[in-house]
Order: structure tokens, then C-alpha cells, then sequence
């Protein structure tokens, strides 16, 4: 048996090979220079890389990303060079180590910023000012870089330098403040949504204005600095609540965001979606559920009448739902025409026929680490197909390739850098 | 001198999140043909069989997801409008739908054949759960995407059930699509060919939790909702201010913070309690170390304990409302806002691209269209068509 698998294994992966030598990638040729820490920065940079960018990741001497410190760890055990949150954030990246702090470090850095297309950054106003960080001196170094850098509030206005962590990021773009949406929960404070979700939002954003500038710059030959404010770019997702404000005085809040007939709902095996928006899904539903007695009564007639007994109604459904499976809801309920949804647990997720036949999840080889299943990306392309072809560096592993290979520096040179603590 | 100056794209999109996408790409300057028909305007933000929007939520949302794109009507189900819609694709770079798979090929207009017409075409195609495997058909609405991600289940109180996660489903599954959409542009540029890209709204929710994924593959440990909580750190919360539901996020990591916080706050005595004495034991005793921390910050503003604590370097920042971040100093300074002249509506308050750059001027941004409004600048100027020919068509409920 397992020499059956073995052949199908490698039978795969020589098709594999065959696919990626076929297929170009999107942003070949393309250079960028990362020195970003945690999720927004190196997130943004990991889009680009995946999809062909080659890409030099800085990182601290002896320090590295604080990525790095954070979970999840294999077997919950911290090590620096097995978080799954920075193999997953920094696939296709050569990692390099380069104190920006020395006169030295920022010595070697422009060399470096010379051979670039992109620069990202991450540092507050103040800290990039003080490590040499600003556009107005890298673009005479590189007069077509792109440099984007990325802050809580951007490179101008009175919060510019206020500290921001995830969550408060979070509540500083307005999206924050509206969850969990329903009136029951107004005398609790509000949600966070889960993790690093506001960062990853904010990362998108980021590489989108990147591209567009590149894309520019290729065109006229003038490089471009790109200032990403997170709260502009969260803004920017919950635009429909912002203007409502600015034109109808409407304030949007936790009791103005929640549903009437429908919502996540308990079910046998845990929870169910559904949402009833149209009249005819009403009508389906009621004949899903077999039309029962309470159905004929004349307030739960049409949707906009059950609408207004809501609670009444759901209570009654409530009834229903609980004799089924939310993957049995799921399923029957769509085959109905209705859009019933599971909630899925990170297993549900790996383990859904949907996620498999998309090969959402795919599995990396790492060093350190072993091969662990990733996800991959919520688009494919079919000329410049998403791929890694690295894993995440261990820190300093491409310091020999970079400086010496590159840069043109000695080997004997590396150590005496290395000794000096500038890499 | 706008950044996508001269790309041109047919945009079959309706509802939130494929508007929101081509909203990023007109406010980029590129020129953005919002294909469109009183059999099937954009349903969910215009009125049926009105070119002007009507209901008044509806037309504010609309604006804010058309700004500065082009309309035209186009009777789909009729055979001689698709034949219009591949003209127009033919003098396009960007093809972007969002309809269920499948539909755009039944029109006549998927890939294969806008590639026949049009062979560097970009194509996106965004759907719920993408354009493969078994539930690609399957319905959702925005509110579906967070249970179906991963992201509902793990995002609520402890004690509370998963919660829904809103408009910003659409919006996000939007803006994602438009990521490859730039890297195939750029890829264009350089190997002159086109592609299709295959876009999952749910998947734009689920890679946005990917740290809680990998902890399902690396270690089979199923993640669930936490609160405010934060793995290490704490106190990491929202706290009640003065005012009616009023609050502040504040998080606090190092030792330099904590005492930046105590000083801040008078260093009243509970600060100095053996419970709270560095950071592990902080978050072992975070419920009290957080009402105990509630009991300041309710005597004050949410926009007081963000100066002051700001100002002793604590990451402290106030759950901002739409009125809060319509009125703040910063984003006025910021100059996020602009006024545009809306048609039937007059003076709006809009918000342009969430990035500043340093040599490329902002696209000066215009309104969204009326139903159609464009008709005789793409059929007439663009597709060269002659008034009688646009009439008879329009009569033949063609351009309708």
C-alpha cells in the first residue's frame, strides 16, 4: 500500500513541477524590501511574494519579527523559528538580519535600497524619521521606489504617533464599535473580531495601493510613497456606515445591526445561519419546515408581517432547527433554494468538501518545523497561479545569498559584520 | 495622472461586494462602465425600474460604492445586448462580474468567450464560495460569510454564541478581488497576456484567521471565542465611558506600559496589588483587573482616557462611531472627506481611496451614475453607434 502511495505522491509532484515550469508568475522580476513586523506589513509583503515577488524580509539581529513570539506553536512549545503565524505570514521570503540602528546597518541597507523596486515599512513617524526611513532621501538613493509605509494613523495629523495594538485598531476604523450586532447585548461592551482580522484588512489594502503604484511607476518612471493610515484603510471597509453619518445624521450602532427573522441559531449539533431577506424565502421556509399550524396564523402570513413578531418567529423555528444537524440544514435548506449556512469551527473548515475540492489548504515543508498544511489564498489565477515555492526564513538564513551573492560582500566581511552585531 | 489612467473596465457587478471592488478601480481613475438594466439594475442599492435612487439608505450606500463610474443599460437576456456587451469588452482591459458561477457562461459572457473577443482580457469572477467544488452554486448573503469562514465561530464572548460579522464581508471579499486583479495588470504590462481569476468571498474572510487555522493543523486544537481576551496580554479589553454606550479599547503589552498606565491613572492603590504585579498575573486576574480599570475610565470620556493615556504612550483609542470619525480632528486634518454634487440628492459627503501618495494627484472624485446615464458616451462615443441605432435599441428594449 504505502508504495502505491509513494508513486502517487511523486507522480503529483512531478506534475506539480511540470505546471510551475509551464507557468509564469504574476510579479516576477518585481523586488521588494520588507522591514515590517507582526501581521499588517508582513501580510501586505506575503501577497506580493506569493504570487512571484522576490522579496528580502530585514529582520533584527538576534531578535527577529515579533511574529516570531507569537503563537501557535507546534505542541504549544515557543521557539522562534516554529510560529505558525509567522511561517504562514512570510512564505517566499529570503530572511536576512540587519541592525537599521547602526550608522553601518543603514550604510548597507541603501545598497540595498538601491537594487529595490518596493520598500515597506512599518515604523511610527517618529522612529522611521530617527532610522533614516523617509522617502525624501531613499528616492535620491532610487528614484523610482515605491515605498509604502504603514502606521496606525499615517505620516500625518494630531494622532499620528498614538500607539495602537490590534484591537485598538479595530475600534479606531468604526467596525470596532458594531459588534456583536442586536439590541440583547447593548449592557456588555463590544466584541473584538477574532485575532488579527482589523491587521490582515488593513495588509490588503496596502498591497492593493502598492500594485497600482508600480503600475504607475512602470508607466512614467517616477517612484511613488504610499502612506497607509490602518484607520483610512478599515474606513475604507465600512464606508456604508461612515457616509450615513455624514449625510443622514444616522448613527449606526450595536442596535441598529441586528436580524429579525433568521440569524445564527442553535441546532442539534451546534449552530446553523440563515437569514430570511426576500418573501419567497419565507414561503420556502415555511414549506421546508412542512407548513406547521403556527405558520397559518395571520401574523406569520407574509415576511413583512412575521418580520414585525420576529422573536415569536424564531422561536418557533427554533423548534424545527433543533431536530436537524447543522450540516443536514446546511444542505437541505440550499437544495430549497434557501441560503442556509454552518457555523464552521477551523476543523469543520479544513474538513469541508468545499475547502478540499479547492485545495484551500496546502501543505509546506518548513526546516524547523516539518510540513504542516497552510491556507493558501482566496483567488486563483489561471495564467499566475498563487504558489510557494520557500518556506519562511529562519532568521538570517539568506544573510550568505543576500550580502554575498548580491551585494558582492566577502565571506570574511560577513563575519566581521556578524561579529559587530550589524547583522 | 491617475494611477490606472487609461485601463477600462466592464463592470457586471450588482449589490455590495463587487461594486465595492471596481469602486477602488474608478477611484484610481480607472473608467469604470457599470453595466446595468431596469430588468436588473443594481437591485440591492438602486430601486427597480427607477433610475434614481430612492430609498434613502439604499441611494447612500449606492453612492458611496459608484462613485466617479459610468452606466449604461443593457438588457442581458436579450441576445443582441450581449452582442453589445462584447463590443464593449473588446475596447475593455478588466471584465469583472459577480453573479453566481455558471451565469455569466449561460449569457454567452464567460471567460472562454470574452478571451474569444478580447485575448489579454483580465476577467475576475467573484462568487461566495468560488467557481469550483461542490457548493459553488450554493446561495449566501454577506451575513453567511463569517459562519462559513471559520471567523464567526471564534468571534464572540465566551459565554455568547459565534457572531455574524456584516457589511464588511462584502467589502472585504470586494477589495480582495482586486488584488489579483492589479498583479495581473502589472503581469500584463509585461507579457502582454490576460487571465481569469477566481475569487471566494468566504475564502477572504477565512485566509484573515489563518493564525487560527494553522493552530488546527499544526497542533488539531479547535479555537473558540474569547472575548476581548488576548493570549498573553492584559489587560487587553473594551471599557464603559462616560456617555450612553460609550467605550474605550485599551491594551497594554510591556512592563514600561503597565506603569505608564499606573502613572496616567494616579497610581491608585489597587495598582500596586500583589495580582496585578507583572504580566502573567495580570492576565490570570484580568476580570478584576478590568473592572477595577472600568471604574476610571467610566468617570471619564472615551476620547479623555484616549489623551491621556496616549500622551503617557498606552495604546488607548476610543470605539469610534460614524459620527465620532465623521467629527474627529484627525481624520478632518487627515482630509479624508469630500464633498461631491450628487444628482437628486445635491451635496454629499464622500470618502475617496484609503491611501495618500506622494506624486500621483487624487482623482478628482465625480458622483455615481443615474441608471444609464452614460448611454450615449459608450454606445455613441466608444462603440461609434449612431443615434437612430441607440433609439431603435432602445425601443426594441435592448438598451433598456
Amino acid at each position: 500500500m504505502s508504495g502505491t502511495n509513494n508513486v502517487a505522491t511523486s507522480e503529483k509532484l512531478v506534475l506539480q513541477v511540470g505546471r510551475e515550469i509551464l507557468m509564469d508568475k504574476a510579479l516576477a522580476g518585481v523586488k521588494i524590501l520588507e522591514c515590517s513586523r507582526l501581521v499588517t506589513g508582513p501580510y501586505c509583503t506575503k501577497l506580493l511574494a506569493d504570487l512571484g515577488a522576490e522579496t528580502v524580509k530585514i529582520e533584527e539581529p538576534g531578535v527577529g519579527d515579533e511574529a516570531r513570539r507569537r503563537g501557535p506553536f507546534p505542541n504549544n512549545i515557543p521557539d522562534s523559528e516554529r510560529s505558525g503565524l509567522f511561517l504562514f505570514l512570510n512564505t517566499n521570503k529570503l530572511g536576512i538580519t540587519l541592525n537599521l540602528k547602526s550608522p553601518k546597518g543603514m550604510e548597507i541597507f541603501s545598497s540595498l535600497v538601491k537594487e529595490a523596486d518596493i520598500l515597506i515599512e512599518d515604523y511610527s513617524p517618529e522612529e522611521a524619521k530617527a532610522l533614516g526611513l523617509v522617502y525624501e532621501s531613499l528616492s535620491k538613493l532610487n528614484p523610482k521606489l515605491v515605498m509604502c509605509s504603514i502606521t496606525p494613523f499615517g505620516q500625518t495629523g494630531p494622532y499620528r504617533n498614538y500607539k495602537s495594538y490590534c484591537l485598538n485598531t479595530l475600534h479606531a476604523g468604526g467596525q470596532g464599535y458594531l459588534i456583536p450586532g442586536g439590541v440583547e447585548f447593548l449592557d456588555r461592551p463590544p466584541v473584538k473580531v477574532a485575532n488579527f482580522f482589523a491587521d490582515f484588512c488593513c495588509g490588503l489594502v496596502a498591497a492593493i495601493a502598492i500594485l497600482a503604484a508600480l503600475y504607475r511607476v512602470n508607466i512614467k518612471g517616477v517612484g511613488e510613497y504610499i502612506d497607509i493610515s490602518k484607520q483610512e484603510a478599515l474606513m475604507f471597509y465600512e464606508r456604508w456606515g461612515v457616509v450615513r453619518y455624514a449625510n443622514e445624521n444616522l448613527v449606526v450602532s450595536r442596535a441598529t445591526e441586528g436580524y429579525t427573522i433568521g440569524g445564527i441559531m442553535p441546532c442539534k449539533d451546534g449552530f446553523t445561519m440563515f437569514w430570511c431577506v426576500l418573501p419567497h424565502e419565507w414561503e420556502r421556509l415555511k414549506k421546508l419546515m412542512g407548513n406547521p399550524a403556527w405558520t397559518e396564523e395571520e401574523k406569520f402570513r407574509d415576511l413583512s408581517s412575521a418580520i414585525l413578531h420576529w422573536e415569536e418567529a424564531n422561536a418557533y423555528i427554533l423548534e424545527w432547527l433543533i431536530n436537524y444537524s447543522a450540516a443536514e440544514l446546511y444542505h437541505i435548506g440550499q437544495a430549497a433554494g434557501l441560503p442556509f449556512g454552518v457555523v464552521r469551527t477551523a476543523e469543520d473548515l479544513f474538513n469541508s468538501d468545499q475547502m478540499k475540492a479547492r485545495e484551500f489548504f496546502v501543505p509546506i515543508q518548513h526546516p524547523a518545523v516539518g510540513t504542516f498544511e497552510y491556507p493558501s489564498a482566496p483567488y486563483k489565477l489561471s495564467e499566475t497561479p498563487w504558489c510557494v515555492d520557500h518556506p519562511a526564513p529562519l532568521l538570517g538564513e539568506h544573510n550568505e545569498e543576500v550580502y554575498c551573492q548580491r551585494l558582492g560582500y566577502s565571506k570574511e566581511y560577513l563575519t566581521r559584520l556578524r561579529a559587530t552585531g550589524i547583522i | 495622472m491617475d494611477l490606472l489612467k487609461g485601463i477600462r473596465v466592464a463592470d457586471f457587478t450588482h449589490a455590495f461586494a463587487g461594486p465595492t471592488g471596481t469602486q477602488l478601480l474608478a477611484l484610481m481613475g480607472a473608467e469604470v462602465i457599470k453595466i446595468e438594466s431596469v430588468m436588473q439594475a443594481d437591485l440591492a442599492t438602486r430601486e427597480p425600474r427607477d433610475p434614481i435612487p430612492r430609498a434613502t439608505e439604499r441611494a447612500s450606500i449606492f453612492y458611496a460604492t459608484n462613485l466617479s463610474k459610468l452606466s449604461i443599460r443593457l438588457n442581458l437576456k436579450r441576445q443582441e445586448a450581449v452582442e453589445l456587451a462584447k463590443r464593449l469588452v473588446k475596447i475593455c482591459d478588466i471584465a469583472v462580474e459577480n453573479f453566481r458561477p455558471g451565469v455569466m457562461d449561460k449569457l454567452g459572457l464567460g471567460y472562454p468567450a470574452l478571451k474569444e473577443i478580447k485575448a489579454d482580457i483580465i476577467m475576475v469572477s467573484l462568487s461566495s464560495h468560488g467557481a469550483t467544488g461542490p457548493e459553488r452554486t450554493y446561495g449566501a448573503y454577506a451575513a453567511h460569510m463569517g459562519p462559513l469562514s471559520g471567523l464567526s465561530y471564534v468571534t464572540g464572548y465566551r459565554d455568547g454564541p459565534p457572531v455574524p460579522i456584516r457589511s464588511i464581508s462584502d467589502t472585504l471579499a470586494g477589495v480582495t478581488s482586486m488584488f489579483p486583479v492589479l498583479a495581473a495588470l502589472n503581469y500584463r504590462r509585461r507579457s502582454g497576456r490576460g487571465q481569469h481569476i477566481d475569487c471566494s468571498a468566504i475564502e477572504s474572510l477565512s485566509i484573515c484567521v489563518s493564525d487560527i487555522l494553522m493552530d488546527y493543523t499544526m497542533n488539531k486544537r479547535v479555537r473558540c471565542r474569547d472575548g476581548n481576551r488576548h493570549d498573553f496580554m492584559a489587560p487587553h479589553n473594551c471599557y464603559r465611558c462616560k456617555g450612553k454606550d460609550k467605550w474605550v479599547s485599551i491594551v497594554i503589552s510591556t512592563e514600561d506600559e503597565w506603569r505608564a498606565f499606573c502613572n496616567a491613572i494616579g497610581n491608585p492603590e489597587w495598582t500596586k496589588d500583589e495580582r496585578f504585579k507583572d504580566g502573567p498575573t495580570r492576565w490570570e486576574n484580568q476580570e478584576e483587573l478590568d473592572r477595577l480599570i472600568e471604574e476610571w475610565t467610566k468617570n471619564h470620556t472615551n476620547y479623555e482616557v484616549t489623551g491621556i493615556l496616549q500622551k503617557a504612550g498606552v495604546a488607548a483609542i476610543a470605539s469610534f462611531t460614524n459620527e465620532d470619525i465623521v467629527k474627529d480632528a484627525h481624520c478632518k486634518e487627515r482630509g479624508i472627506f469630500v464633498e461631491v454634487n450628487q444628482p437628486h440628492a445635491g451635496k454629499q459627503i464622500q470618502m475617496g481611496l484609503p491611501w495618500k501618495l506622494s506624486t500621483t494627484p487624487k482623482a478628482p472624485i465625480r458622483p455615481a451614475p443615474l441608471l444609464g446615464e452614460h448611454n450615449d458616451y459608450v454606445f455613441g462615443k466608444l462603440l461609434g453607434m449612431s443615434r437612430d441605432e441607440i433609439e431603435k435599441l432602445e425601443k426594441e428594449e435592448v438598451i433598456f
